[in-house]
């Protein structure tokens, strides 16, 4: 890995943060738009979720993590704090693949 | 502002989420270096790129013989959905432009989640700025931990690839009450399953944007356009 890689993947990083934060994010927004942007975080959050339990690469797969964080959606519906759902998700994952 | 019995608790879920990113950073200075990145270059892109996803596609994209080129390409991509969250996040942080600049490089996943999980501005402010710098410690202390044991431990053994999917499920589970962020939810995560193997890494959560517009009440026929135009 060159030096040049980690600079330009820097920059890009920060170009979009910058970017969505403050070159856009300043201007006045019509009502619609700011709605949207409200539910954008429910929406992305979820597609990740999906995307680091099913994925690896460009397959979708079902292996260990399905049932580490199926596990820690029950968790998160019993109300248990975050700290126990995340323990329960990596707990089962771990579990799961020591014995299969 | 510790006083407030509410604060403080959600500053021990900043710091809770903050701690489990750290421990998963441990298994990306243990793919880094296995890729072939240097202790001193894991660190630097932790400190300096600070986008978890990124790195690790890009760590992975190179060990596997991938063109550098290519391997930017699925990291840039990545990368592109902190310029959304930037925007959601714009309209709650306020501040001076130096300030601003300072926030725009904690702009993630996890503190973007955490402030939206929030009902107020002080709560959604405070949400934002703990959660962003104690990631970024705990991820850049977790990138020099995983480098320095190199390929000495197997991240998975320990189920840590299943910690932050298991995480935002239990940030994710409050917003689901509303109907509204629920069916953007339901639309964003659909989204993303569906286009995972046709598009290149980092398209689908992109792509899951648009789940919002299926959270968005239906416009009556004289709004019609406008939203279509928003």
């Amino acid at each position: 890995m060159s030096w040049t890689f980690v600079f330009v993947l820097a920059g890009s990083a920060y170009f979009f943060k910058v970017l969505g934060l403050v070159v856009i994010g300043d201007r006045e927004l019509p009502p619609v738009l700011s709605r949207c942007l409200a539910l954008i975080p429910a929406a992305l959050i979820a597609a990740i979720v999906v995307h680091d339990t099913f994925s690896a690469g460009q397959e979708l797969v079902l292996d260990a993590r399905a049932a580490g964080v199926g596990a820690a959606a029950i968790a998160a519906w019993r109300k248990v704090p975050l700290i126990g759902i995340i323990l329960i998700g990596a707990g089962v994952a771990a579990l799961v693949r020591a014995v299969s | 502002m510790l006083r407030d019995p509410r604060m403080r608790q959600v500053m021990a879920a900043c710091i809770t989420l903050g701690f489990a990113v750290g421990v998963f950073a441990i298994s990306f200075g243990v793919a880094a270096v296995g890729a072939g990145a240097s202790v001193a270059q894991a660190c630097a892109m932790s400190l300096l790129v600070f986008t978890g996803a990124s790195q690790f596609s890009a760590v992975s994209v190179l060990a596997s013989g991938g063109t550098a080129a290519s391997a930017f390409g699925g990291a840039a991509l990545l990368a592109a959905r902190n310029g959304v969250y930037g925007l959601a996040m714009s309209r709650h942080l306020d501040g001076s432009l130096a300030k601003r600049l300072v926030a725009a490089q904690i702009v993630l996943d996890e503190s973007t989640a955490m402030a939206a999980a929030q009902d107020d501005p002080a709560h959604r402010r405070a949400a934002f700025w703990v959660t962003g710098i104690s990631v970024y410690v705990f991820w850049n202390t977790g990138t020099l931990v995983g480098a320095l044991l190199g390929t000495a431990i197997d991240p998975r053994t320990y189920g840590l690839d299943a910690a932050i999917p298991a995480a935002f499920v239990g940030i994710l589970f409050p917003m689901l009450r509303e109907r509204m962020p629920r069916r953007a939810a339901i639309a964003g995560a659909v989204v993303c399953l569906a286009l995972i193997p046709f598009t290149p890494v980092g398209v689908p959560i992109l792509c899951a944007t648009v789940g919002v517009l299926f959270g968005v009440p239906t416009p009556s026929p004289d709004q019609g356009t406008e939203a279509v135009a928003a």
